[in-house]
């Protein structure tokens, strides 16, 4: 065993995690431009939003609470009465007064009973109406954002974000609300009455609020900081887990998994680190709210008792306020553990806030402009210019002003080396990406200022990874039309020749394909998908090597099918097997994000004759050679 | 409607409920911090102690010396309950330190160890595992047990000790009335344990159910491409809704167990305690009880409300953490079935290429009616390549991914060298064969890290040659050369750049035996010719495996196998199959689309 591969000897991360852009570094820990206020800003009034749409509801709980407490509150006075009352007659051999008193009492526990089974079922659907508002804001937010958004902020952190961090907001729901209700209402009450008792004495139990309060600030300031950090944290374990086994298989085969059990380790450490700061915190945080009140109730007790001992005190009122006291300090630490949770879904509501807060960078058009019907599918690239990371201190552009017109109908091959921009220009016309500069048009009108639902049942692409969901067969074929009827995705999967093997499966259209289509072989995922783009019938249809992994004979059915398929409709055809290229009109030569060489099939390859330099004759004479 | 179909409803079937036997499971873990636990207990305890015995000090100093206007009496009672006051904080403080070690020590272990375990788990294993049901299980599962550890179990004991304590002194105040009180309370106990087990399969429902959600949110981030491609948000969001309607409703059941158990638990003690008045005054009145006593008994049977109420909610707590940890065994139960042979074979001491024989190989998946790969023979002589092609869907995929024992044969043998793949160590084995898969998987590391996954420590001159077999230069144009972060959590690439990462992977440090699932698909014709002339050069130096569906990939090997429907049809070289075979020629041969 060499070194690296004990499993404890920790890694350094800087040997194996490499370099990134700084500035888009910043962006995945997610760094906020502005400072603390601004974050609890926003985290408040996301938390506000939430309640608002509830607040009839919460009142009418709060008077259940109220309720409760009251009926509650009855029983000892009951006692007292049935006591003081019941007795002497009870004595005497009349039982009435005692029955009826005894009957109010079971009364009141009934009734407490009730008020409280209603408040906690009213507050359990109020706390999960908020929360599902709340998922579903925040997993329609990030659907709505942009590729490249995503591209930085991985799948890790946006499952992190909708499961680890709402979940810390249903801790705080759960954490007993009445607790706190009953708290806040006792120490209300209490100081009150404790007043009318005995202003000094009272102003001596009070003045133990200002070290409380100073103690709810220090933890405050510093729980925020590290709750921050425990959301940090635990999203990297997720990030990290979720990597891992979306790649079991290279996992496995090339022996990664002690390398990744100690990288995995120091993750977890952190979690635990940042967590543990919390509970520090905590540890004098709770204990303390526990101290100043029995320091304070001794410090009364003291001073009372010399008054007593002086005469300037009545015993009576000394031993009222003492038991008063202890109802007084008590509830403070179910204040302070909900002031816990609540600071603890305050730092995991300002992570969803900030998700919330990012502007989509391929926005809807505010004014959108109507598309022309029926679509003709003319696509323009009008001077574009592209970067993936335009903000870097490193800016790789990608395509270098482009000027590209296709015209309707027309069926073009987009050829040239990997990495020279193909997939590049597909996406910009999906609007995976706005250009740096200049605009893409589809029939004359900017994507920009289409809505998504014009772009996109105008524009179809198969992407290279061809993602399927689990589910069904038939299901997925069905997302490029979730009206589609069987007979239909029936007739697209015949159409692409992908009926043959999915006949063969053991139920058919309706086998699961399981997480990422696992189910299926590369090349049947790829039908699949191609089966689908056929049935959304876009008119402009781009086809990102959707055969690559097909079979000769399979991919041929494929290209009969597209023959009459792209009649009428404009197709972008990237692959690098130039018999997919053959059904093209037009051919584009793409290198290094320029276009090189644009003209019909024939033509390119004569340009070889006449002027001894065509790229794209060069590359079809290697490919007819390779097929030897 | 196909629409709200395209998602993971496997998990919502009833599981068995879990029992306390999976918290006794815990033990291993919770072992070696036995120490703190029991410190924590004590304190617990202590803390309880302190707390009622503060009252007493205040009840002495006030019967006592302020009563006697004693004012000098006072200080030592007085030093006495602030001692006991800064005690019982002390006391409250020392136990959540204990906690602090030893909750989260507990917690980070098992999601140390659940990962370690689940990172040795089949590949068949992670097919059919949803993926957020694991992920669930180490978070939310987890912070279920460490609350669980560092606060439940500690407070469940010394809730039930008072709760015990309290009874027994009602008992010896009034024999007859605390008896029947005993008895009296006895249907509470029948009432939270139904309450209890509704609530056990409940949670492990909602769980099941946060663990789909999980799924849901997965594969719409992962799919975002192909979501906005066809412009699918809204059925997306549906569907997202819908499985999070569900867990709402889960967690409403939940919530109306927890208030039926909660309004039994805190009422029913009151209706009790109406009860002890009415027949408490009778008994004053008969003159069996003094007034006194009835006070005393009342006020200690107060006492019991609050420890009672708060069992209530340790129960609560305490099945979902029996329901957390069933889940979590359920993984921790799955033994891996690609086991280590227990005394492994060596291969023979070699560093050339070994030979790779298939003997009778069949494979069928777990779950399936029929083989998918039959008895099928295969000899690759050290040194040689062989091209495997096939249509779509014969099995390709899978015969390659047996020789690393991802999966295991299910039928048949695979040798290196003449030994069964199956009795060598599971790291000689992976050493020794290297794969590059269909498709190309990056992690977030640098692009050196990406190559030399396999062999951490290859010097830079092995890593200098595999990115030059692979033709991928272009890695030293990166931003950072080498050192620039790939995969997800950095710079994205595209799909030929990706495919020649995972191609240097494989070649690094010439493996004895190099399995190549379509590695060139995603070349252009010139790239793929220069990789090609690359891969020659070490293509004779190591036994390997290619699958192809191109003739021109074809041509690197020595021989080639045409694989139909898991059948070998055919071996021999690429001329005479293409004289001699029709399946062959039309499988591979594209003169029918030449017609440029
Ligand atoms: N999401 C991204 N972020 C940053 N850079 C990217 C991203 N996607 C691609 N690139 C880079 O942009 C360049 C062009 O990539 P593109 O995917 O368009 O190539 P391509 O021509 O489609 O290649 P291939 O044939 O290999 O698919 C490559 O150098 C690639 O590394
Ligand atoms: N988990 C599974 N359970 C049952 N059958 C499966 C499973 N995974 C794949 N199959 C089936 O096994 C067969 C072989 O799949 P494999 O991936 O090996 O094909 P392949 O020859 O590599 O095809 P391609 O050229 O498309 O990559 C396919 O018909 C596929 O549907
Ligand atoms: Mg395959």
């Amino acid at each position: 065993m060499t070194a690296t591969d004990t499993p404890d000897g920790a890694i350094n991360e800087s040997q194996w995690r490499g370099r990134y852009d700084k500035r888009e570094e910043d962006a995945v820990t997610e760094q906020p431009p502005a400072g603390r206020p601004r974050l609890e800003r926003e985290a408040r009034q996301l938390l506000g939003q939430l309640i608002r749409p509830h607040r009839r509801q919460i009142i009418l709980v709060l008077a259940l609470i109220v309720g409760q407490v009251s009926t509650t509150m009855l029983a000892p006075w009951l006692i007292a009465l049935a006591i003081d009352r019941g007795m002497p007659q009870a004595i005497n051999g009349h039982y009435r007064t005692l029955t009826e008193i005894t009957g109010a009492l079971l009364v009141a526990a009934a009734t407490s009973g009730v008020l409280q089974w209603l408040f906690l079922r009213r507050s359990g659907t109020i706390g999960q109406a908020i929360l599902i508002d709340l998922r579903r804001r925040v997993f329609d937010h990030s659907q709505k954002l942009s590729v490249s958004w995503h591209e930085r902020f991985t799948s890790g952190r946006v499952i992190s974000r909708l499961t680890s961090d709402v979940d810390t907001l249903r801790e705080l729901l759960d954490a007993s609300l009445d607790g706190l209700l009953l708290a806040v209402l006792n120490i209300v009450i209490i100081s009150v009455l404790m007043v009318f008792l005995d202003p000094w004495l009272a102003l001596m139990a009070l003045a133990a609020l200002i070290p409380l309060f100073a103690l709810f600030r220090w933890f405050s300031g510093r729980s925020t900081v590290a709750f921050r950090r425990t959301r940090e944290t635990v999203a990297l374990v997720i990030v990290q887990f979720v990597e891992t086994f979306n790649g079991i298989r290279a996992v496995q085969s090339f022996r990664r998994e002690k390398r990744n059990d100690a990288i995995f380790e120091g993750l977890n450490q952190d979690y635990r680190d940042a967590n543990s700061t919390v509970f520090k915190l905590h540890s004098v945080f709770i204990p303390g709210v526990t101290l100043v009140g029995n320091v304070a109730t001794v410090a009364v007790l003291f001073v009372g008792g010399t008054r007593v001992a002086e005469g300037g005190l009545q015993l009576g009122v000394l031993t009222a306020f003492l038991l008063y006291l202890r109802q007084f300090y008590g509830p403070m630490e179910d204040v302070a553990i909900f002031f816990n949770s609540l600071q603890s879904a305050t730092a995991a509501l300002e992570k969803l806030a900030r998700v919330l807060a990012e502007i989509p960078s391929v926005p809807e058009p505010a004014q959108p402009r109507a598309l022309p019907q029926p679509v003709r599918g003319e696509i323009t690239f009008d001077a574009v210019e592209f970067s993936y990371d335009a903000q870097a201190e490193r800016p790789r552009i990608v395509l270098h002003h482009l000027d590209l017109q296709i015209e309707q109908g027309q069926t073009v091959a987009l050829v040239g080396a990997t990495g020279a921009g193909k997939t590049t220009i597909a996406k910009l016309i999906s609007r995976f990406y706005d250009p740096s500069e200049g605009t893409v048009r589809l029939d004359g009108v900017p994507l920009a200022q289409l809505t998504d639902e014009d772009l996109r049942s105008a524009i179809v692409m198969i992407t290279q990874d061809g993602f399927l969901f689990s589910g069904s067969v038939a299901d997925n074929i069905a997302f490029g039309n979730p009206g589609a009827s069987r007979a239909e995705i029936e007739a697209a999967a015949r159409a692409v020749g992908a009926e043959e093997f999915i006949l063969k499966l053991p139920e058919g259209y309706d086998t699961d394909v399981r997480k990422r289509g696992g189910r299926l072989s590369a090349g049947q995922r790829q039908l699949v998908a191609f089966a689908r783009a056929f049935l959304a019938d876009p008119a402009v249809l781009i086809l990102d090597e959707a055969t690559s992994s097909l079979d000769i004979p399979t991919e041929r059915a494929v290209q009969r099918a597209l023959y009459t398929v792209l009649h009428g409709r404009t197709a972008l055809i990237i692959a690098h097997r130039l018999s997919t290229v053959e059904i093209a009109n037009r051919v584009l030569v793409l290198d290094d994000g320029r276009v090189v060489e644009d003209g019909t099939p024939q033509e390119l390859i004569e340009a070889d004759v006449k002027s001894g330099g065509g790229r794209f004759a060069a590359l079809h004479t290697a490919w007819r050679e390779s097929l030897a | 409607m196909a629409d709200g179909a395209i998602q993971t409803n496997n998990s919502s079937g009833a599981a068995p409920p879990g029992s306390v036997r999976d918290l006794l499971r815990l033990w291993p873990w919770l072992r070696p911090y036995r120490g703190y636990l029991i410190f924590m207990l004590v304190t617990a305890t202590l803390a309880m102690v302190v707390q009622s015995i503060l009252p007493l000090v205040t009840a002495a100093l006030i019967d006592g010396p302020i009563a006697r206007r004693d004012t000098s009496g006072m200080y030592p009672l007085i030093g006495l309950a602030l001692l006991f006051g800064v005690l019982e904080a002390v006391l409250f403080g020392l136990r959540r330190r204990a906690m602090t070690t030893s909750a989260l020590a507990i917690e980070t272990d098992m999601r140390r160890d659940f990962y370690q375990h689940l990172q040795r788990l089949p590949v068949s294993f992670h097919d059919r595992w949803p993926s957020g049901q694991l992920l669930s299980r180490v978070t939310s599962d987890l912070s279920t047990l460490r609350r669980f550890a560092g606060f439940m179990a500690v407070f469940f004991f010394a809730n039930l000790a008072v709760i015990v304590v309290v009874l027994i002194m009602l008992v010896r105040l009034d024999a007859v009335l605390g008896i029947s009180v005993c008895v009296v309370m006895a249907p509470l106990a029948i009432a939270t344990r139904y309450y209890e087990r509704q609530y056990n399969i409940e949670a492990r429902r909602a769980q099941d159910l946060t663990g789909d959600l999980a799924t849901g949110v997965e594969e719409s981030v992962l799919g975002i491409r192909v979501i906005k491609s066809f412009g699918r948000r809204g059925q997306l969001l549906e569907n997202f809704t819908s499985d999070a309607q569900r867990l709402r409703e889960a967690e409403l059941k939940k919530n109306r167990t927890l208030a039926n158990l909660w309004t039994v638990i805190g009422s029913y003690p009151q209706l009790v305690l109406a009860g002890v008045t009415f027949f408490g005054v009778l008994a004053v009145a008969h003159g069996r009880l003094s007034t006194g006593e009835l006070v005393a008994f009342i006020t200690l049977q107060l006492r019991l409300n609050w420890p009672l109420m708060a069992l209530g909610w340790l129960i609560a707590g305490t099945e979902e953490t029996v329901a957390a940890s069933a889940r979590l065994f359920e993984v921790f139960d799955t033994k891996s079935d690609i086991i280590e042979p227990e005394s492994a074979a060596r291969l023979p001491v070699n560093t050339g290429p070994a030979r790779l024989q298939f003997d009778r190989v069949s494979f069928r998946f777990p779950g399936a009616e029929t083989d998918t790969l039959h008895e099928l023979n295969l000899d690759i002589a050290a040194g040689e390549t062989m091209a495997l092609v096939g249509p779509t869907g014969s099995g390709k995929t899978i015969l390659t991914a047996l020789v690393a024992r991802l999966h295991d044969v299910t039928g048949g043998a695979i040798r290196i060298d003449g030994v069964a793949v199956d009795r060598l160590a599971l790291d000689d084995l992976r050493r020794t064969v290297s794969t590059a898969f269909e498709d190309p998987t990056l992690f977030s590391a640098s692009v050196r890290e990406n190559i030399t996954l396999g062999l951490p420590d290859a010097s830079d001159e092995e890593v200098r040659e595999a990115i030059e077999i692979a033709q991928a230069g272009f890695v030293y144009e990166l931003p950072y050369g080498l050192q620039t972060r790939v995969g997800e959590q950095g710079l994205s690439l595209s799909g030929g750049q990706r495919q020649r990462l995972a191609l240097a992977r494989a070649v690094l440090g010439r493996p004895r035996v190099l399995v190549l699932d379509d590695p060139l698909s995603a070349l252009d014709v010139h790239t793929e010719a220069l990789v090609e002339g690359a891969l020659r050069r070490i293509l004779s130096s190591t036994t390997a495996l290619v699958v192809a569906h191109r003739a021109s990939t074809v041509l690197l090997a020595d021989r080639v196998a045409l694989l139909d429907e898991g059948r070998i049809v055919a071996v021999g070289t690429h001329s005479q199959l293409l004289a001699t075979n029709d399946a062959y020629r039309n499988l591979l041969s594209q003169k029918a689309e030449t017609r440029v």
